[in-house]
């Protein structure tokens, strides 16, 4: 079977310093792959890496087969950066901003049909912001703004979804909502990809485990991947307990 | 005394120049107010100010060549943005003090050349505006920029709002995010030439600012946003243009007063962002939350 997502041999440097050395990794539909590694490890430079955000000094990313910047353009890559580098005071509501995620499926003047509106309603519903809908993008909290990207994601309706860290700062409730959410979109054949760093939940809902500490140290299946002595390799020293309950 | 007063209100609307001054300043408000949501948006003021002095010089060149002022203004324009943008990249120095640096040099270099050709360009015209004396050639001009401005802006909408609110994500699902900047910049360009007609190089930026300014503390809803900057810079346009036929002073200098009325008079009376409404807020008692908080962290 043909990967959903296949990086070969990628590498990227910053100012000539290697961030991230000869990545490869292909993953398949239907799979949930963790990506963990401690601060600097190269994580977002990962996501960046696929999105093309960063140009790899070496190594092609494909995605179902395309070129990066074509699958982009047929609506096949969604990505959640770690941060979002937006204009809080942007006059756009919560509702309009999870609508950008359906852009990919309009006309070129971007208006928006009944089944955009009825997808863009079912993706806020999904993230428990139906109620919030309304409010100026600014006007929420740290979580509550997690989510609302969260829920641009879900909207767009890609095959493969770039997660960069979506946990970071929402609360215990919500991170059960939201992994349920994937693991439901991982049935329908999505292909995930997701930084994280609650070690604790991994094992949970991560069909694989990349370890990563500015290049692949173990990829594969999580219970053989994730392993203690693994782990401390990608963290550094002795981690006992490094994976919680 | 109304029955006296009518006539004389009507007066300035007999003159053929004055109605088309003031039909030209509608026109150029609307475009330069359209345009200036997406500036204010994008904190671009800056940008606005070097951009319509820098076209200085290509004024002048285009008088020389005899060619259409537009084209001129537009090449010193796009170029001076292109210059800001190398210079930025190359040198260790912030974008403000590149721009700085590259209008006022530009701008300086424009009244050399129009120093040294006297005989053809009337420098205050340039400076202040000289709608009232409007011609046939320029009102053309004035009309195929605003035509094309009010277009691009209709058709690109969406894309715009988006490049300018979250250019990651416009980039990430495949928009050319370099060729949307380029656009504004473009555009930017080319209302500065109209601008310049009505109110001159010196205020153009009000133009370009101002409305989506007063726009923006009124509304948290783009469109709306938009509608509210098109009205308010249609009317201080007009409205403008036929009170300095009364007060006999500058047509730009009016034009650009009424547009900071407007802005003080939303900066105090607007519904959410306005000083009033903030200070009543604060007056307001204060909401106790639902259920009693048990030692909310996050
Ligand atoms: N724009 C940049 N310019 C230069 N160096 C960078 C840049 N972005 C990241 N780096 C460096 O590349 C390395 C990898 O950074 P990256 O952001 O990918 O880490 P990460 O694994 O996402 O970390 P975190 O867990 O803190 O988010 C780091 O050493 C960082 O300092
Ligand atoms: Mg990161």
């Amino acid at each position: 079977m043909q990967p959903t997502l296949d990086l070969q041999n990628v590498t990227i440097a910053y100012h000539g310093k290697i961030a991230l050395h000869r990545a490869s990794l292909q993953l398949s539909p239907g799979t949930i792959c963790g990506l963990v590694g401690m601060n600097g490890a190269g994580k977002s430079t990962l996501f960046k890496a696929i999105m093309g955000f960063v140009k790899p000094d070496e190594g092609q990313v494909l995605v179902n087969g395309l070129p990066v910047k074509s699958a982009q353009k047929r609506s096949q890559i969604a990505y959640v950066p770690q941060s979002e580098d937006v204009d809080w005071n942007f006059p756009v509501n919560v509702e309009d901003v999870v609508m950008m995620g359906r852009y990919g499926y309009m006309n070129w003047l971007r208006s928006p049909k009944p089944s955009d509106r009825a997808i863009v309603h079912e993706s806020l519903a999904r993230v428990e912001l139906s109620d919030l809908c309304d409010r100026q993008i600014g006007e929420l909290s740290g979580g509550q703004k997690k989510r609302a990207f969260f829920a641009r994601a879900l909207a767009q309706q890609s095959p493969v979804l770039l997660l960069d860290e979506p946990f970071a700062g929402v609360d215990i409730k919500t991170e059960k909502l939201m992994i349920n959410l994937l693991m439901d979109l991982r049935d329908a054949g999505h292909t995930i990809l997701i930084s994280t760093h609650d070690l604790s939940s991994i094992t949970t809902f991560c069909d694989q485990v990349v370890l990563i500490n500015r290049s692949i140290l173990a990829y594969g299946e999580t219970s053989e991947v994730f392993t203690e002595e693994n782990l401390s390799r990608t963290f550094g020293g002795s981690m006992q307990g490094l994976k919680g309950g | 005394m109304e029955l006296l007063l009518i006539p004389d209100l009507l007066a300035p609307l007999q003159h053929e120049f004055m109605l088309k001054a003031i039909a030209v300043s509608a026109l150029v408000g609307l475009v330069c107010s359209a345009l200036s949501c997406y500036m204010t948006l994008k904190g671009w003021a800056l940008m606005g100010d070097a951009v319509s002095h820098a076209v200085m010089p290509g004024v002048v060149v285009a008088y020389l060549l005899s060619i259409p002022l537009a084209i001129g203004a537009f090449v010193f324009g796009v170029g001076s943005v292109a210059a800001i943008g190398f210079i930025q990249s190359k040198t260790r120095i912030k974008e403000d003090t590149v721009i700085g640096v590259v209008f006022t040099g530009l701008f300086a270099l424009g009244l050399v050349m129009v120093s040294k050709t006297k005989s053809t360009i009337d420098l205050p015209h340039i400076l202040f505006g000289n709608v009232l004396g409007i011609s046939d050639g320029d009102i053309i001009q004035t009309v195929v920029i605003s035509v094309i401005t009010l277009s691009v802006l209709a058709l690109l909408r969406k894309d715009l709002v988006l490049f300018c609110f979250d250019s990651t994500h416009a980039r990430s699902i495949g928009l050319n995010t370099g060729l949307l900047h380029y656009v504004l910049l473009s555009l930017l360009s080319l209302t500065a030439v109209a601008g310049l007609q009505t109110v001159g190089v010196i205020l153009v930026v009000a133009m370009l600012v101002t409305p989506g300014a007063t726009a923006y503390l009124l509304t948290d809803q783009f469109d709306r946003m938009v509608w509210i900057a098109m009205a308010s810079g249609v009317f201080s346009s007009v409205v403008g243009t036929y009170l300095s036929y009364f007060i006999d002073g500058s047509t730009g200098g009016c034009i650009v007063v009424l547009q900071t009325l407007l802005f003080c008079v939303a900066m105090v009376v607007a519904p959410k962002y306005g000083l009033l409404a903030t200070r009543s807020a604060r007056k307001a008692p204060i909401e106790p939350p639902p259920t009693p908080n048990s030692g909310g962290f996050e």
